[in-house]
């Protein structure tokens, strides 16, 4: 197990890479400690898929050292660096038993064969399939195969870490909450580090200590899910955590004051005259319907269950609010309230901190 | 335009992929089939749209027996979760494949397909080819191609799921509103009970083949007739506990709280926001382990185990607790719903009845 | 899966019937007549039932074809199958080198029989063929028209260097069909190269390497052109196989009855073969 560092990184798949668009993964540093549980997340072409390849020893970046504890993996193949990989789509030996797939990492590294039962047995208790050990694993269905995988990943005690590509794509939503949970309680128990893409920002929430967003090859944000939700350092990192994602408005900032569409709403605290665009973001469920603040238009009402979710306008912008299911909603609303607390503000799509405390 | 089932089942190789169902589409809905993957959906829109033959009973269009009739007879559209389109053909050509075949005039076709693609926000990719699109893009257009011909059953087989969350949403969204638009019934199939809520209309939830109950969403969500449809249509899973009720109280870790019931056994079913961690009104103490917490953002998943029972819990704001711990967990007897012991929904819980 | 019955959906089937009924039905009914009967010439049959087949049966050049017929298929067998597979593995998977071993790989198969035949009956002559030459001049006593040894040697060599490539072809696409996550996992767990053989590879050829038995065993079983081009099914008999034995009797000797009753246990004796072979590799493959 090891510390993993990614060092001024960057890759890009052409030869001669002129423009930034060239850059798959723009250059970037970070730190990842031992025994963490990490996720990447963004949409598909962010380049989340080409750092866990450069991280996994399939791809060579372009610029930048791969570290795990202070050994400089860089230039090592992936059966150097001692890591496991859990897919998208179950990866497991169709002919061999439960038994002999969970084995397999294991004999080809040729420990005792009393060593390899005891850790057989260890994780199959763990994923749960003690009373499958002896079936052949061809005949199984996906979340079974798919736990098959992750025990081969959790067999190895020694793994430098686990990486796992969007393993619950194929995966019922109910097996989903059994299986992460199940992932959890792995990781609790043995500690690995561990290493998670995604696109489904809950998986990657529930999942990590620490998420990366990423947009088209660039960090925008490394943080805990509570800051990336509370703080997002970019409007795409609003939009992207959050289901409805953060609402963005135009405005000008003046002191503690901000001005959306002739309406003042008031700031949690002054902020230096920003110069750009210059919008104001809130999380859906920091607005109220009120007698007086913006001007809202209600286009529809979703019933979610135990919340709904209102889908209007704001001076010609998409404006969503959510609403617990036991709080009533006045008729005929057309005003909304913001807090003040939650208001972030937002110029050229950073955020900024407010005057005093930046100073 | 109305579609009726009646008594139609199908099995294959001795195998029953759908019990005998009944089921009523009205004319110009949105019906939702809800279940776990192999629980009969794709089986009953292949049945509705005539791709396969029923074993036994018919399927009525606009009154009209329709079984047996070739699906290229039907007007029908039909929408995968793989993306289909003909790769070689432009954003146009695809969308204008389905009129071409059925000879409508050029500048008919031409202002169909405009007006299609305008709807489904195409309009800026029509000279595109499919593989230079987007997934959701991709998805528009094979929706659009479903749409353009103007069939009075469009059929969507889990549409959405090999698409990124966050366009997901997106689409998700656009549905309801193209949907209106085009004042043909919808049959949307789906795992997810929040599609299902998201997309309103109708739902029929399905397990191992077969329909459980056909409602309006919001009351099949609130008032599921039995354990399996509220198990469907819970995401978390809903909780379940066996529990007692005598004297018409009912009983659940030494609280008791009166319940309009016979006595006996029953199952106690809640759902997941409604265990909290502050003691509220009626609220009854549950004595639980915390196995682990799942931190969302804005709210935080309590993984509970209750003796044998496996829970999940959501509470707002972020909850840094420690697993493994014993934990209290309060729950509203206001949100409980009570099964017997076939499973059958006795009582709804007082909650749901208000909304 | 049923689909909705539509009964002119048989008009569609009907030309593919009756092109079968042709090309196949009749002219196998005509030797089954000729195979019960006897004939001097003018149109004379006389009825002679289960003759021939009692003769085919009890005769000793026969069984020797067969058995050099046996021999020559198990030993192309042994060779293309896993030289095939070795091929396919080591082929480029992907770029403008798989296209081009593609191409040169499929063009043997694109040779017609006789001009592979003729190709092979000049290569190894002593006198003027380049590969005959070049063994004489080297000191091997090498002459496929005198030895039989030689003569199997050549037939051999010809038919792998005419079909192996079939066989590695269906091999290569098997392969193709592996994503590379299973390669990566692989080298994750550390399988070695055999591990990868034996619990990916091997698994996912297994569909194509039955249809490449088969074909290459019936191919092999009727081979006819090649060996008759080169050696003639010389020297001696040394390979006259069946159906080069089968060609004298009906046309050198005329005698069609006989022969008639040979093709039809011919005929039955690949059926059988194909029907062992398909079960039992059928059976091997849910075992694997």
């Amino acid at each position: 197990m090891a510390r993993i560092t990614l060092d001024s990184l960057a890759h890009s798949y052409s030869a001669a890479p002129k423009g930034d668009a060239d850059w798959a993964l723009k250059p970037m540093s970070l730190t990842w400690r031992d025994g963490g549980a990490y996720a990447l997340l963004g949409s598909s072409g962010c380049g989340k898929t080409t750092l866990l390849n450069i991280i996994s020893g399939l791809l060579r970046p372009s610029r930048g050292r791969v570290l795990f504890g202070d050994r400089d993996v860089t230039d090592l193949p992936t059966t150097d660096r001692n890591i496991a990989q859990v897919f998208q789509f179950p990866v497991v030996y169709d002919t061999m038993t439960v038994r002999q797939n969970l084995a397999f990492p294991l004999k080809n590294r040729g420990l005792p064969a009393a060593q390899i039962a005891a850790r057989v047995d260890a994780v199959a208790r763990m994923i749960g399939m003690v009373d499958t050990l002896d079936r052949r694993a061809r005949g199984l269905t996906a979340d079974a195969k798919q736990k098959i995988s992750l025990g081969r990943g959790m067999v190895r005690q020694d793994v430098n870490a686990i990486l796992f590509d969007e393993p619950l794509t194929v995966i019922d939503p109910q097996m989903k909450w059994e299986l992460r949970t199940q992932l959890k309680a792995l990781h609790r128990e043995f500690g690995h580090t561990m290493i998670y893409v995604t696109h489904d920002q809950t998986e990657a929430l529930t999942f990590a200590d620490e998420v990366v967003v990423m947009s088209e090859g660039r960090v925008l944000q490394a943080g805990t899910p509570q800051s990336l939700f509370d703080a997002p350092a970019h409007t795409f990192v609003g939009y992207f955590i959050g289901s409805p994602g953060m609402n963005l408005l135009d405005a000008q900032v003046q002191g503690a004051t901000a001005l959306v569409a002739g309406t003042a709403i008031p700031l949690a605290a002054p902020y230096a005259a920003p110069k750009g665009r210059v919008q104001i973001g809130i999380r859906p469920d920091a607005a109220r319907p009120a007698a007086e603040g913006l001007p809202f238009r209600l286009l529809r009402t979703e019933d979610v269950g135990h919340h709904r979710i209102l889908r209007g306008e704001i001076a010609g912008a998409p404006f969503n609010m959510v609403v617990p299911e036991d709080e009533p909603i006045p008729a005929g609303f057309d005003r909304v309230a913001l807090d003040p607390a939650r208001i972030g503000v937002f110029v050229d799509d950073w955020r900024i901190e407010p005057a005093e405390r930046a100073a | 335009m109305t579609l009726e089932l009646r008594g139609v089942s199908k099995e294959v190789a001795g195998q029953i992929w759908l019990h005998p169902t009944d089921l009523a589409l009205a004319a110009g809905s949105m019906n939702v089939l809800l279940g776990p993957t192999s629980s009969g959906k794709t089986t009953l829109m292949r049945l509705m749209a005539g791709l396969d033959q029923p074993g036994t009973g018919r399927i009525l269009w606009q009154g009209q027996d329709v079984t047996g009739r070739r699906v290229q007879d039907r007007r029908v559209a039909m929408v995968y979760q793989q993306f289909i389109n003909y790769p070689s053909m432009t954003v146009y050509d695809n969308i204008a494949s389905p009129l071409r075949l059925q000879r409508i005039a050029r500048a008919e076709i031409d202002s169909r397909v405009r007006r299609t693609a305008e709807m489904m926000r195409l309009t800026p990719l029509l000279h595109r080819r499919p593989l230079e699109l987007s997934g959701g893009q991709q998805q528009r257009t094979a929706l659009a191609r479903a749409l353009v011909k103007g069939a009075g059953l469009v059929l969507l087989d889990e549409p959405l799921a090999n698409l990124d969350y966050k366009l997901r949403e997106e689409l998700r969204a656009e549905i309801p509103r193209i949907f209106e638009a085009s004042g043909a019934i919808f049959v949307y199939a789906t795992t997810e009970p929040e599609e299902a809520l998201l997309l309103g209309g109708h739902v029929a939830t399905l397990w191992e083949g077969r329909v459980t109950q056909f409602g309006p969403t919001p009351q099949v969500y609130r008032a599921p007739c039995d354990a399996v449809t509220a198990r469907v249509f819970s995401d978390p899973p809903m909780n379940f506990k066996a529990i007692r009720v005598t004297g018409g109280e009912a009983e659940l870790d030494g609280a008791r709280w009166s319940v309009d019931v016979g006595d006996g056994r029953y199952t106690a079913g809640f759902r997941a926001p409604h265990l909290t961690l502050e003691q509220g009104r009626r609220a009854l103490p549950l004595k639980a382990r915390l196995d682990a917490t799942e931190i969302t953002g804005a709210e935080t998943y309590l993984h509970l185990l209750h003796g044998q029972d496996r829970w999940v819990g959501l509470v707002p704001g972020v909850r840094k607790l420690p697993a493994g711990a014993p934990l209290t967990v309060w729950l509203d007897s206001a949100h409980v719903y009570l099964f017997d012991e076939a499973g059958r929904l006795a009582r709804p819980a007082p909650s749901s009845r208000a909304a | 899966m049923d689909k909705p019955v539509n009964n002119r959906a048989w008009f569609l089937v009907l030309p593919v019937l009756v092109i079968v009924a042709f090309s196949a039905v009749i002219p196998l009914m005509t030797v089954v007549n000729y195979s019960v009967q006897d004939t001097f010439g003018n149109n004379q049959f006389f009825w002679n039932g289960l003759g021939w087949f009692q003769d085919v049966l009890e005769s000793d050049r026969i069984h020797a074809a067969l058995g050099r017929q046996l021999l020559f298929s198990a030993i192309i067998l042994a060779i293309e199958i896993p030289l095939g597979i070795f091929i396919a593995l080591n082929m480029p998977k992907r770029g403008f080198w798989a296209s081009l071993v593609l191409v040169l790989m499929a063009l043997p198969l694109l040779i017609p029989w006789n001009v592979v035949g003729t190709i092979w009956q000049v290569f190894g002559r002593v006198d003027i063929g380049l590969l005959g030459h070049t063994l004489a001049a080297l000191g091997f006593d090498y002459n496929y028209v005198n030895d039989p040894i030689d003569a199997w040697a050549t037939i051999i060599v010809m038919d792998v260097w005419h079909w192996t490539s079939l066989v590695a072809l269906l091999c290569y696409a098997g392969l193709q069909s592996i994503p590379d996550a299973y390669y990566q996992a692989a080298r994750i767990d550390q399988a070695s190269r055999w591990g990868v053989f034996r619990y990916i590879e091997l698994p996912k050829m297994s569909g194509v390497l039955l249809i490449a038995v088969l074909l290459r065993f019936m191919d092999s079983f009727m081979i006819y052109t090649e060996p008759f081009v080169a050696t003639g099914g010389g020297p001696g008999n040394a390979t006259t196989f069946l159906s080069i034995d089968l060609v004298k009797m009906a046309i050198g000797q005329f005698d069609l009855g006989p022969a008639a009753a040979f093709s039809l246990i011919y005929f039955l004796v690949i059926l059988l073969i194909s029907w062992v072979f398909y079960t039992v590799m059928t059976a091997q493959r849910e075992a694997l």
